[in-house]
């Protein structure tokens, strides 16, 4: 029995592998995914090891240097009180990973939660859940976020908080779905009469399912992400001086964009490469992952 | 729904159920803004007394606004309100934030409407070819612009525009709507500079109203011809695989009569729902644009008031944008209706 049970799992390992292998063979196949994973993992390593690759300190200023042009000692120019842009740009890396994490771990759950129990309840809870998610997507996300934050007073943790209020109902509606499909099927009811809590299939059973295409609008989301804290930093919402948050580098930049460009356009570059980045990830990854497309190709 | 009800009885439930989901929509629009209006760690009564108010002050002030009242109470004196169109007086220009927003609004829908219209026109095309040379060179190029426009900033994007088109090049005027000395020159019609120059026939004002506009349009059309392109691409993909193509190409219809009498033709429906939604992104997308081009528009009035910390007027510009948002979701909804013989056969 229990050698059994060990060859099973092992056939199961050995299972995962191959699919797992397989599925790398067709994601390296398509170039712009794997130039999107570059950037993508190029932004982790920048992060991790921020203090060995800036070649200043991000903080001080030195203000014989104020808005120094590109050079050997300043690769990216110098911002308007002698920082080096270089990096602060590499330090800045951490801010936006931190927002990014905060707004996906907090918005992903959120709406996987409500949604899978949302379809599998039904009735007036689902009816309930599902305006109030229509509400929440009918609205204008930005804005929405934007007169969130003024109320909360700016900053990073309340930036995310903001935009974790905007992120979440795609998901739910995206449980939903997943939900209604399965909620009645032969195997959920079988586990049901065999004595399994709403809860239990909920977690175990609809949540999973979910997975692949919750990753794959992730990856969308974290680029749209990006962007909006960056718009909610340039506006002056985001993080605060002297952080150096990529948006409001292009903010206190723009005073200078037509003499020293370099103050406003590079942070700007970061944030377009970045979410570049996510966006050809999560092209490459829908192809892969996506049921429907699966099936017509 | 029975299939006995009677037709026009089965019509008036649908126009019901749906009214009653667009109030629902704007009450939950409305509980949203009073939320972070009301609810939120802002003291509304100290904005108006100021730090060094006297307690009896406070008092008052505190009961006029309502505050001591319940919760619920104080929300349905708010949708009261709103429903009178009283959005609140504007702390920083102190006019009603209605009339501020009446006064801004032409400039960003003329914005948006142009911007459009360019998203539409290259859009549209770009879309098409994409899916005709599906996984070729033109395909792979016009994913990668969409791409970009997907990904890149708009507010940095306007900025290196000014830069370069702007101070290196000089082809277009720089921000603001008209250049200082032909400001006020033009009597205030629809508020929409364009047609307001152009129905009182000063061509020259009209040229310099189109020389600001260019730069900022073609950003707003760009931002929503990355998205029309790719959903174009995808409803084309999808008609493009369908049975009646072959149909046609085995009659001997020629591959143009194939993609666009045929396939577009069949697209369109979903495509019309595409861009009354992008319509509303776009009106939202403007708020980063207008500020960077000081476009007198309710971006750029919501951006001010950020700064003079008018809550009112953040929240009233909100409210508008996310009403318009609402109806120009019920629109494409109704479009789609309308257009669509099969929807309507068979109700929702």
């Amino acid at each position: 029995m229990s050698v059994e049970t060990m060859d099973s799992k092992r056939a199961l390992r050995a299972a995962r592998l191959t699919e797992l292998r397989r599925f790398a063979r067709r994601f390296f196949r398509n170039p712009l995914g794997v130039v999107g994973l570059g950037i993508v993992v190029l932004l982790l390593a920048v992060a991790a090891f921020a203090p060995w690759i800036a070649t200043h300190d991000p903080y001080l200023p030195t203000l014989s240097d104020r808005l120094a042009a590109p050079s050997a000692e300043y690769w990216f120019g110098a911002d308007e009180l002698g920082r080096d842009i270089y990096s602060r740009l590499v330090h800045g890396s951490r801010l936006t990973l931190l927002i990014v994490g905060l707004v996906i771990v907090t918005s992903a759950p959120i709406g996987l939660v409500i949604g899978a129990v949302s379809g599998n309840a039904g009735g007036w809870i689902d009816a309930v859940f599902m305006r109030v998610t229509d509400v929440f997507l009918a609205v204008p996300k930005l804005l929405l976020a934007l007169a969130f934050v003024a109320a909360l007073g700016p900053g990073i943790v309340n930036a995310a908080l903001a935009i974790t209020l905007t992120a979440w109902p795609p998901y739910a509606r995206l449980a939903r779905a997943e939900a209604l499909t399965i909620r009645n099927s032969d195997y959920v009811n079988a586990i049901r009469l065999a004595g399994a809590s709403e809860a239990r299939i909920v977690f175990l059973h609809i949540i999973p399912i979910c997975l692949s295409s919750v990753i794959v609008r992730m990856t969308f989301d974290m680029a749209g992400i990006i962007l909006t804290a960056a718009g909610l930093g340039f506006i002056g919402l985001g993080a605060q001086p002297p952080l150096p948050e990529w948006g409001a580098m292009i903010s206190t930049g723009r005073k200078f964009i037509f003499d020293q460009w370099w103050v406003a356009t590079i942070p700007g570059a970061a944030i377009f490469i970045v979410s570049l980045g996510f966006n050809l990830l999560g092209d490459a990854l829908r192809d892969l992952l996506d049921p429907h497309l699966r099936q017509r190709q | 729904m029975p299939a006995s009800t009677p037709k026009p009885l089965r019509l008036f439930t649908g126009i019901g159920s749906w009214l009653l989901t667009v109030a629902i929509t704007l009450l939950g629009l409305a509980a949203l803004t009073f939320f972070i209006g009301r609810v939120l760690p802002i003291d509304p009564v100290l904005a108006i007394v100021g730090e060094k108010a006297l307690p009896e002050t406070y008092e008052r002030v505190y009961r006029e606004l309502g505050l001591d009242q319940p919760m619920w109470v104080q929300f349905y004196d708010y949708v009261a309100k709103l429903l009178r169109g009283d959005f609140g007086i504007s702390y920083a220009t102190s006019r009603p934030v209605l009339t501020d927003l009446v006064n801004f609004f032409p400039a960003t829908l003329e914005l948006a409407t142009i911007g459009l219209i360019i998203g539409v026109l290259l859009g549209i095309p770009m879309g098409v070819v994409s899916a005709y040379w599906h996984e070729k060179w033109p395909d792979h190029v016009i994913r990668v612009v969409g791409l970009i426009g997907y990904s890149v900033p708009i507010f940095w994007l306007g900025l290196v525009g000014l830069f370069v088109f702007y101070y290196l090049l000089d082809w277009v005027a720089g921000p603001g709507q008209l250049d200082v000395f032909y400001v006020g020159v033009v009597t205030r019609i629809t508020g929409m500079i364009l047609i307001d120059s152009a129905l009182q026939g000063e061509w020259d004002i009209f040229g310099n109203a189109v020389r600001h506009m260019t730069l900022p349009a073609l950003l707003i059309g760009y931002y929503s011809l990355a998205y029309i392109s790719r959903m174009t691409r995808s409803v084309m993909l999808d008609q493009l695989s369908r049975e009646y193509i072959l149909t046609a190409r085995l009659k001997g219809a020629s591959e143009f009569q194939v993609v666009v009498g045929h396939a577009l033709r069949n697209a369109a429906i979903p495509l019309v729902t595409v861009v009354a939604l992008s319509y509303g992104g776009l009106l939202e997308g403007s708020v980063l644009v207008e500020t960077i081009f000081a476009w007198p528009g309710i971006g750029n009035y919501i951006y001010s008031s950020l700064f003079a910390a008018d809550m009112n007027a953040v929240l009233g510009g909100t409210l508008v944008v996310g009403i318009v948002f609402v109806f120009l979701n019920m629109l494409s909804d109704v479009l789609y209706r309308l257009l669509d013989p099969r929807s309507r056969e068979f109700g929702r």
